[in-house]
């Protein structure tokens, strides 16, 4: 009896076992299983929570007109880029996903997207793709993701404090130095009680350094690295004058005092409160402001004028695991037609995925879309085949180099702008 | 005929025990199989990989190629690192010494049987029912000076002027990794000690009060030394579980401010998952390891 007991539980740990082992293909978004031919498919799908609004806006729209379906996982944007790459590594990832465009490079160099080089060149509208998403997905000539969303950085001002401070509420800041006198005038007049500051800024948060500071270097003509990403360019006068000015406003206490520690969870959540003269935000949250808030929008500028704007968004591409690349393409394919461009990221204030349908119906409603639409010619995505290690990454060098320009020694800066150099060299 | 019988009850009686000797061993190995089969796939394997991992250079997708001692010979010129191996070493030192203190104190205070003992035993306890990262979090949210409660209940009660940086600064920011430690551990130690109290026979106690003995004589010469094991099981337990800290620097921190409260394992998971070097991770790991076996292995000699 004993023995036959001993014998059941050693058979159900090697069944539990092989099961658990064996469970790698099914669960969890994996890419695996295939479909039956005929019927219709699910596929899997990631994205990350910055860009979320409009992934499920895409996701709801063609789940309700194709017969093929798309299941949507949300991931925290901080643990997205470890999850991509704990899948990767146990070939769990999802059929298709999207991926902060700047860590495109990466991942295709990582083989972790399949070529859709032919697929691409069958779309009518090829040309029309949005430039900087479709440069960054290519590799050796082979382009491998779609853009997904466009997320360009703009100076926000919140009217309502303008006219308070005695500031035109109609009139933008044009030069970098305008902004700062803008928000030092909203501190001075709106500040004492501590709620209402005049800007603030990620300043413990190196993505926020690089969306929000660097169009201000190339309104002025600057460039922040080398065209191959390999040698950074950050300790240019064009770069450290623009430091200058946020640090005076640091010191000037017009930044709010929690600017020096947001590490960049929360660092678009103080304008939607009214907190805020002027400050550098994400596109994308025009469309999720307070109704009744009157906000003006107006390209980041230079130090003495110029505009531009960081690029920023997601790009999409099928796993290099997927086996129903069919299905994704037919979803990835969709998500830059026309019917999705205009009646999905169009009327929702979205930035258009294609350069083509900049001028729309929906867009035409709002100047400030208008405004943000033109902005994608002008600005730009900066190529580093090491970008998220060396300028995303809370421990990466280009933190540590930003926070004393801002914040700390200055004399540390060229030992520091070297260390960026050598990540990115690694 | 009875020749036969005999010969053949005198080798039944004869080979009998070494049939059932068999038996049993073979019981034993099944007894022993599920538990063996266990530690194998999910002890022995993984550790046999991961030592694998560390010989190659170990792509996301793809061949792995060998590299050995490559991923080893690069440890030294991570300046992170070794900060990190710095930075990880005074937490320990500093957490381990606090911890056990608090611990002792607390299980001192809550000994005794005495009523109302139970709900002070359990309000001490209770913040080790709490996940570590749920708790760090916690911390997050309580001391953040944007919307956490503390700073206003400090500067309404006259302690404080303007917020408390208690992230801000790197000595802030270690003061209050540690506090959410002794928080979140103080009790569970706690509860270790006590057992250990409770286990020394009260007669010992009342032989050396009727000798005279203060307060102070008790507690040094009959309370710590025989609650040395319980203390070696809480110092190893509480050694290695600093020298392992991720939680509470990669939520509450994020290592921050500027790199000051990177601790080992986050160097490892920023290896693996923001720079892909999975081999380089692997050897980290891999050292990370052998340094804390060759720890354990000689604070249990010295503490045995």
């Amino acid at each position: 009896m004993r023995r036959r007991l001993a014998g059941i539980s050693l058979l159900g740990v090697l069944a539990l076992t092989a099961a658990a082992c064996g469970n790698s293909g099914g669960g969890g978004g994996g890419g695996g299983g295939t479909q039956p031919a005929d019927g219709p498919v699910t596929i899997t799908m990631w994205t990350r929570a910055a860009t979320q609004a409009q992934s499920e806006r895409l996701v709801q729209e063609y789940n309700k007109t194709h017969k093929n379906q798309v299941k949507l996982t949300v991931i925290p944007t901080d643990n997205y880029q470890p999850r991509i790459a704990a899948a990767a590594g146990a070939k769990q990832l999802p059929d298709v996903f999207a991926a902060d465009v700047i860590f495109v490079p990466n991942y295709t160099s990582q083989g972790l997207f399949m070529d859709i080089t032919d697929r691409v060149a069958k779309l009518p509208y090829k040309d029309g793709l949005a430039p900087s998403h479709m440069k960054l997905g290519t590799l050796d000539n082979r382009m491998y993701t779609l853009p997904h969303t466009l997320d360009l950085s703009v100076w926000f001002w919140n009217k309502d404090l303008y006219d308070k401070a005695g500031l035109d509420p109609e009139k933008g800041p044009k030069t970098l130095k305008e902004f700062a006198q803008h928000a030092t005038t909203i501190d001075e007049k709106l500040g004492k009680d501590g709620k209402v500051h005049g800007t603030f800024f990620g300043g413990n948060c190196g993505g926020c350094y690089v969306f929000t500071f660097w169009p201000s270097v190339w309104a002025a003509g600057g460039q922040v690295m080398n065209a191959e990403g390999t040698q950074s360019l950050n300790d240019q006068p064009a770069m450290t004058d623009v430091f200058k000015i946020y640090r005076d406003l640091y010191e000037k206490k017009a930044t709010g005092p929690t600017a020096k520690e947001e590490q960049g969870p929360t660092w678009t959540g103080f304008f939607p409160k009214g907190e805020i003269g002027v400050m550098p935000m994400p596109s994308t949250t025009l469309g999720l402001m307070p109704k009744d808030m009157k906000i003006g929008v107006t390209p980041i500028a230079g130090p003495d004028g110029g505009e531009s704007t960081f690029v920023g968004g997601d790009s999409i591409g099928i796993s290099a695991t997927s086996k129903n690349a069919d299905a994704a393409w037919e979803f990835l394919s969709w998500t830059v037609s026309d019917q999705a461009q205009v009646e999905v990221m169009a009327k929702n204030k979205d930035v258009l995925a294609r350069t083509d349908l900049a001028n729309n119906k929906y867009s035409a409603e709002d100047p400030r879309v208008v405004l943000i639409n033109s902005l994608v010619a002008k600005g730009q995505t900066p190529y580093a085949l090491r970008f998220g290690q060396t300028f995303n990454d809370p421990q990466g060098p280009w933190l540590r180099y930003a926070r004393e320009a801002v914040f700390g020694d200055v004399s540390k800066l060229p030992q520091l702008n070297a260390e960026i150099t050598k990540s990115l060299q690694q | 005929m009875t020749l036969t019988i005999n010969r053949t009850g005198r080798k039944a009686a004869h080979s009998a025990p070494s049939a059932r000797w068999r038996s049993r061993k073979v019981q034993g190995w099944l007894y022993a199989a599920p538990t063996a089969v266990i530690v194998g796939v999910l002890f022995i394997a993984p550790l046999v990989l991961v030592v694998w991992m560390s010989l190659n250079r170990w792509p996301l997708l793809g061949q792995a190629t060998f590299n050995a001692p490559a991923n080893y010979t690069k440890i030294a010129d991570n300046p992170l690192f070794v900060d990190a191996v710095f930075f990880t070493l005074k937490y320990t030192a500093i957490t381990t010494v606090v911890l056990s203190a608090a611990a002792l104190g607390l299980a001192l205070l809550v000994q005794d049987r005495k009523p109302g003992i139970g709900f002070f035993r359990t309000a001490f306890f209770l913040p080790g029912a709490v996940g570590f990262a749920a708790a760090a979090l916690l911390f997050y949210g309580m001391l953040n000076n944007d919307f956490g409660p503390i700073d206003p209940m400090l500067q309404s009660l006259g302690i404080t002027d303007e917020p408390v940086k208690w992230i801000g600064t790197p000595n802030m920011a270690l003061f209050s990794t540690i506090t959410l430690v002794i928080w979140r551990f103080a009790g569970f130690n706690m509860l270790i000690l006590l057992t250990g109290l409770q286990a020394i026979p009260t007669e010992v106690y009342e032989a050396a009060r009727s000798d005279g003995a203060n307060r102070w004589q008790v507690f040094t010469k009959i309370t710590l030394p025989l609650l040395r094991p319980t203390l070696a099981l809480m110092l190893i337990l509480s050694v290695t579980g600093s020298l392992l800290a991720f939680d509470q620097f990669f939520v509450f921190t994020n290592g921050g401010p500027d790199n000051s409260t990177v601790s080992m394992v986050m160097v490892v998971y920023r290896d693996a998952f923001f720079r892909f070097d999975l081999g380089g991770a692997a050897a980290l790991s891999v050292v990370l390891l052998v340094a804390l076996v060759g720890l354990n292995t000689l604070m249990m000699r010295r503490l045995r």
